[in-house]
């Protein structure tokens, strides 16, 4: 009977979790609704999760992009459907491996960040010292970065998604031996705009969850130094899980007919 | 002008404050003592309303702390010197000065803000150059006297200073102690002040409370203070490590 009882109470702590992180989002929401605000520190943000994330972002792009090309040529090629790569390209790019990848390693390179951040302030009482100040730490630092990041990740996919493409058709033109010029003409006509958009909206969510799941271990993080280091990973392993899960559920609802 | 009544708080099973009753004020200048852990900076966080107590009320003027509507408002009146000093490891040493100034209710000109801060800065005996430094760049003692100009930068009528003198050399202690001195008697503040430090207890205080067992051991004007016949508080003041105070907590 045992194990009943665990599995209730792994239960209703997730529950729990779930319901707290939900009051999280919520008050963030209130409070990017009312005054004041601080286009300054959504300026940062801006530049922190979305400029400053472009190398990364472009480099898993290329080389994904890349090694997909390799493999669907491979794969194709045992039913000799080779000619496929640049169609399939697109569409894994698009609407599974750029949104998904960006969301992975903005998880790592962001949530980490905000998380390890916000975590430190709260050890060393810079939170408590901006609520003595008449700053709303949520208004202050959770606003801005959940802004930002819902803004300028679907930028961050958008831009992974070309240059996956891009890494595809450099392999397939450069050593598959594809017509350059037939290749981009089969990627454009062959995406869809349901394609493009989802793309977007996978990268808006993607972006809310990583700066969210940041936040929110950052602000209730535990004391000291381990606190620090516990809310970090606690922050990016359910920043990556959510997203993968969120993934999932929205290929559902873009694709399922 | 504030007054805490039967205040409790634990942690777990820590039962820090067990009844803590205190009453400031206005204008005056209380001095909190007590052993390390003692939940001194703990009383001073509940009145912030930081910290939620268990049971009890605080009162500033008469209103329930935890009844304020405007919470801005109720907070602009404060200013806080935590014991870490907590700034702002992201913006320079002047902006954490003027954090108050640069923004909200208070916000003023940029120009007119920065020119404060460097004011607060020398009255906390730190030169201008250290304006555009940051935190981490700054020693511990400096991060405290930029700690305490931040709290000082908009003039409160009511401001705390949690351990103020800690880490300091003695001149700029006494550089510490008279300028909180200077802050009652001149600005009319009611301040609250932890210290282990008996000159600053000495300096800076019109009233002693001494925190001990989660309650208020000893409470009364400075003068009285080594006519005390509390021998937690005779224990205290004289340093000694024989006494009714353990030693090992
Ligand atoms: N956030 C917290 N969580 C758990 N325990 C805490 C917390 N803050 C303070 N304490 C405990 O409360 C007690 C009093 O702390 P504090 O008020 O900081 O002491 P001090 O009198 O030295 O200022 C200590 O035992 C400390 O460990
Ligand atoms: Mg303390």
């Amino acid at each position: 009977m045992n194990w009943i009882a665990a599995l209730g109470r792994a239960t209703l702590g997730l529950l729990a979790a779930i319901g707290r992180v939900a009051m999280f989002f919520g008050t963030a929401v209130t409070h990017l609704l009312w005054p004041p605000f601080y286009p300054r520190e959504l300026a940062l943000s801006l530049l922190n999760i979305g400029w400053l994330s472009l190398p990364v972002v472009g480099l898993t792009a290329i080389f994904t992009g890349g090694a997909l090309a390799l493999q669907i040529y491979a794969g194709g090629a045992r039913f000799n459907a080779e000619a496929v790569v640049p169609q399939i390209v697109a569409i894994g790019m698009v609407r599974e491996l750029g949104p998904v990848l960006v969301g992975l390693m903005i998880a790592a390179r962001v949530t980490s960040s905000i998380a390890a951040e916000i975590a430190t302030m709260k050890v060393t009482e810079q939170i408590d010292a901006l609520v003595t100040l008449s700053t709303h730490p949520m208004k202050y630092l959770t606003v801005p970065r959940v802004l930002a990041a819902t803004l300028v990740v679907p930028l961050l996919v958008a831009v992974g998604d070309v240059i996956g493409i891009f890494g595809g058709y450099a392999v397939a033109t450069g050593t598959l031996g594809f017509n350059a010029a037939a290749y981009i003409q089969n990627t454009v006509d062959f995406l869809q705009m349901r394609d493009i958009t989802s793309s977007l909206v996978k990268g808006a969510v993607f972006g809310c969850i990583a700066a969210l799941m940041g936040c929110y271990f950052g602000m209730n993080s535990g004391r000291g130094a381990q606190g620090v280091g516990r809310a970090t990973k606690g922050s990016v392993e359910a920043a990556a899980v959510l997203i993968l899960a969120a993934n999932f559920v929205l290929t559902g609802v873009f694709f399922s007919v | 002008m504030i007054t805490l009544d039967n205040i409790h708080k634990s942690f777990g099973d820590n039962h820090v404050l067990r009844g803590v009753d205190l009453h400031v004020a206005r204008g005056t200048s209380m001095v909190i003592i007590g052993g390390s852990g003692t939940g001194k900076s703990i009383t001073i966080k509940t009145i912030l309303g930081l910290v939620a107590p268990e049971t009890g009320t605080i009162t500033v003027d008469g209103q329930d702390v935890s009844k304020t509507g405007d919470r801005d408002a109720f907070l602009a009146r404060f200013g806080m010197l935590f014991q870490g000093a907590a700034l702002f490891d992201s913006l320079p040493v002047w902006q954490n000065v003027a954090f108050r100034l640069l923004r909200g209710s208070l916000a003023r000109p940029k120009a007119e803000a920065h020119e404060i801060a460097i004011e607060k800065l020398r009255r906390v005996g730190l030169t201008p150059d250290v304006a555009d430094r940051l935190p981490a760049e700054l020693s511990g003692g400096m991060q405290k006297r930029v700690g305490l100009a931040r709290a000082i930068a908009a003039e409160p009528e009511i401001i705390f200073f949690d351990e103020p003198t800690t880490g300091l050399d003695p001149i700029m202690a006494g550089v510490i102690n008279d300028l909180i001195r200077e802050i009652v008697t001149e600005m009319g503040a009611t301040t609250m002040t932890i210290t282990h430090d008996m000159t600053s207890v000495r300096t800076i205080a019109d009233n002693v409370a001494m925190l001990h067992g989660g309650k208020i051991r000893w409470t009364g004007p400075v003068s009285d203070i080594d006519a005390a016949t509390d021998p937690y508080v005779d224990q205290f003041i004289h340093g000694r490590a024989e006494g009714p105070i353990e030693t090992v907590r």
